[in-house]
């Protein structure tokens, strides 16, 4: 269906490059009569970032559970390196966890809890202490190796919850909506700590959030899910430039959608027209604000004339509200202001206004 | 404005007068009888008189007593055991588990605490005349046992609630199976409503009559031991052993209490971190 529009999106999802570590197959789960999953297929590559993005109620946490083995899928199947993974208890699991709220055991100290999973895997006494200060020493909390957890910061909490759980050298780590819980410059800190981290330690991290900025800084692909479904799995990058849906367009940054047809090669939305590489039919497209420009001759360009009703300042950018002559409503995003008095001269790049599908049984958004 | 229920100023001024008389009332026998143990002449006569510690001297003599004493101890620890040991996994399967028939359960566990003395001693006494079991200190544990398993099971089970269970989950997660999970985490974390359900067990024990009573075979227990003596008439001896009884149960009790207070403080903290993230 998408393929017909977009070969080059599904296309580049596949990441044949890379090895894959995890493979989620036609995962289904349902708690009593509600579908929380729908056949859910994701590879997950080894070393990469990947983040499951969606709205609360969207069952991102419920998947990161099935794989953790908190939850049992009702159908489909996990494996990891070759083996079935979601017939393992979640104790067998080479799998990590660092939980929402962290979920520190509170009558252990900071060394306890990091040790925690070494101790129960019997150890010897000088590689677990060795190990435990290398994790330690990693997200920089050596120092409070003796505290108990209540006793340090929600950020200094968030640094242990990673440290027990990367001590045991995983294949994989999950993380389910580990930042909610801290204060917005925190956040964004820890975001950007994260992934570096990430990057060091090699390990793929599978990440949760409902963040769509958290999820374009950090990921290597983001994975859309709505109502049980994927939406789109693919990189920031692209999952922004090419959306592949009406839903993925409108979650993911600000976007125009623009209703129209397309008749013999030229696609007609109001009085503009450009000439498109698609078969006759309706179509909608998605133009991102900042892809709208003032007129400057660009080849090949769309112009328009018009009307600008509203100007909202927001800092580096002005995100400018216009009509144009025919009625339809745009939004552009400039560095400059413009003048309210005179009409202006618009284009876009026909390549910048890029097909998407309406989303199943939708519920709107904005 | 306001509610004229609430308005300040306006309370009856009889109200401390009653709050004492309600007090007077509860603790003025436990008051006299804390005070002519110490009474030279004897119970009776008012005022007490000559101040004397020979009651106690007495009290310490007294092997029978002190045999008396060291049965209800033994009593007390063992039902402690029986119900701790019964109780928690109850709460577990409260907490946990779903069966048919849960609910159902749930209420009769608490029966034994509600039910009279007099009909669980009673009941159990036939249960073990009929399997032709012969009364001892062995009955007496076995119906206080059972008679406070309840008291286990819901203090238990209330610091179940309260558990996080994520905490299990990360437990879980970090290698442990469920069995090394249950004592490396689950139990610590309800150490303090364990701590406090076999304190106030071990309590209830020390003083239970009633089902005792039924129970008893040739070994009495203390309070056994002392209704027995009441019989033959009250010496402050009996005054002088049942304020130190007073005494230790009364420390009993505190401690359960700031035990328990020192959970919920401890949890409020801990919610508190989630919330606020500082």
């Amino acid at each position: 269906m998408a393929s017909a529009i977009h070969p080059e999106v599904s296309a580049k999802t596949a990441n044949p490059t890379t090895r894959s570590l995890l493979s989620i197959r036609n995962i289904g789960k349902s708690f009593g009569r509600t579908p929380v999953l729908r056949s859910i297929s994701l590879e997950i590559a080894e070393g990469e970032f990947l983040t499951i993005l969606g709205e609360s109620g969207s069952g991102k946490t419920t998947l990161l559970r099935i794989i953790g083995g908190f939850e049992t899928a009702d159908c489909g199947e996990i494996v990891m390196a070759g083996e079935r993974l979601d017939r393992l208890p979640p104790y067998r699991r080479r799998v990590n966890t660092v939980f929402q709220y962290y979920a520190l055991f509170p009558h252990l100290t900071v060394e306890e809890n990091v040790s925690y999973g070494l101790r129960v895997a019997k150890l010897p006494k000088e590689e677990v202490a060795a190990r435990v200060e290398q994790a330690l020493a990693m997200v920089k909390m050596s120092a409070f190796a003796n505290s108990k957890p209540a006793k340090i910061s929600g950020g200094q909490q968030q640094r242990i919850a990673l440290a027990r759980a990367l001590v045991n050298r995983p294949r994989l780590l999950l993380l389910d909506e580990p930042l909610s819980a801290l204060d917005a410059n925190l956040r964004r800190q820890m975001q950007v700590e994260l992934k570096s981290l990430q990057r060091e330690v090699g390990i793929s991290f599978v990440f949760v959030t409902h963040d769509q900025d958290e999820a374009m800084v950090m990921s290597d692909r983001i994975a859309l899910l709505r109502m049980g479904e994927l939406e789109q799995v693919a990189s920031p990058r692209e999952i922004y430039d090419r959306p592949a849906t009406v839903y993925t367009a409108q979650f993911i940054g600000h976007t125009n959608l623009l209703r129209g047809e397309v008749k013999g090669g030229i696609a007609r939305c109001h009085s503009l027209s450009w000439p498109v590489n698609l078969p006759d039919g309706p179509v909608l497209f998605s133009l991102r604000p900042e892809n709208i420009h003032f007129a400057a001759g660009m080849q090949g360009a769309v112009k328009f004339r018009a009307k600008l009703c509203s100007q909202i300042f927001h800092g580096a950018t002005e995100l400018l509200q216009v009509q144009c002559t025919d009625g339809l409503m745009l939004s552009l995003r400039t560095s400059t202001r413009a003048s309210r008095d005179e009409d202006l001269d618009l284009e876009f790049l026909p390549a910048a206004a890029v097909p998407v599908r309406e989303s199943g049984q939708g519920k709107k958004r904005d | 404005m306001g509610l004229p229920m609430s308005v300040p100023g306006n309370r009856s001024r009889w109200l401390p007068w009653h709050a004492a008389l309600v007090f007077g009332f509860l603790y003025l026998p436990i008051v006299t009888l804390i005070v002519y143990s110490f009474n030279g002449p004897g119970v009776g006569g008012f005022p007490p008189r000559n101040f004397t510690l020979d009651w106690y001297r007495e009290l310490f003599a007294d092997d029978a007593i002190w045999t008396s004493v060291l049965n209800s101890l033994f009593v007390a620890l063992a039902a402690v055991a029986i119900s701790l040991a019964l109780g928690i996994p109850a709460a577990l399967a409260l907490d946990r588990a779903n069966f048919p028939g849960k609910v159902l359960f749930r209420r009769l566990v608490l029966l034994p605490l509600i039910l009279p003395g007099i009909i669980t001693g009673l009941s159990l006494l036939m249960l073990f005349r009929e399997a032709d079991v012969k009364l001892s200190l062995m009955t007496i544990i076995l119906g206080h046992g059972t008679a406070l398993i309840s008291v286990a099971t819901t203090e238990v089970f209330a610091g179940l609630q309260k558990l996080d269970r994520a905490q299990e989950e990360a437990s879980l997660d970090l290698g442990a199976n469920y069995w090394q999970t249950f004592w490396r985490i689950t139990i610590p974390n309800l150490r303090l409503s364990i701590i406090g359900a076999a304190l106030l067990i071990f309590t209830l024990s020390m003083d239970e009559i009633a089902v005792s009573f039924f129970l008893i075979g040739r070994d009495n227990t203390l309070p056994l031991e002392i209704w027995g003596r009441l019989r033959r008439g009250i010496t402050p001896e009996i005054n002088a052993i049942s304020t130190l009884i007073f005494v230790f149960s009364l420390a009993a009790i505190v401690t359960w209490y700031r035990l328990r207070v020192r959970a919920e403080s401890k949890l409020e903290i801990a919610a508190e971190l989630v919330e606020t993230g500082p």
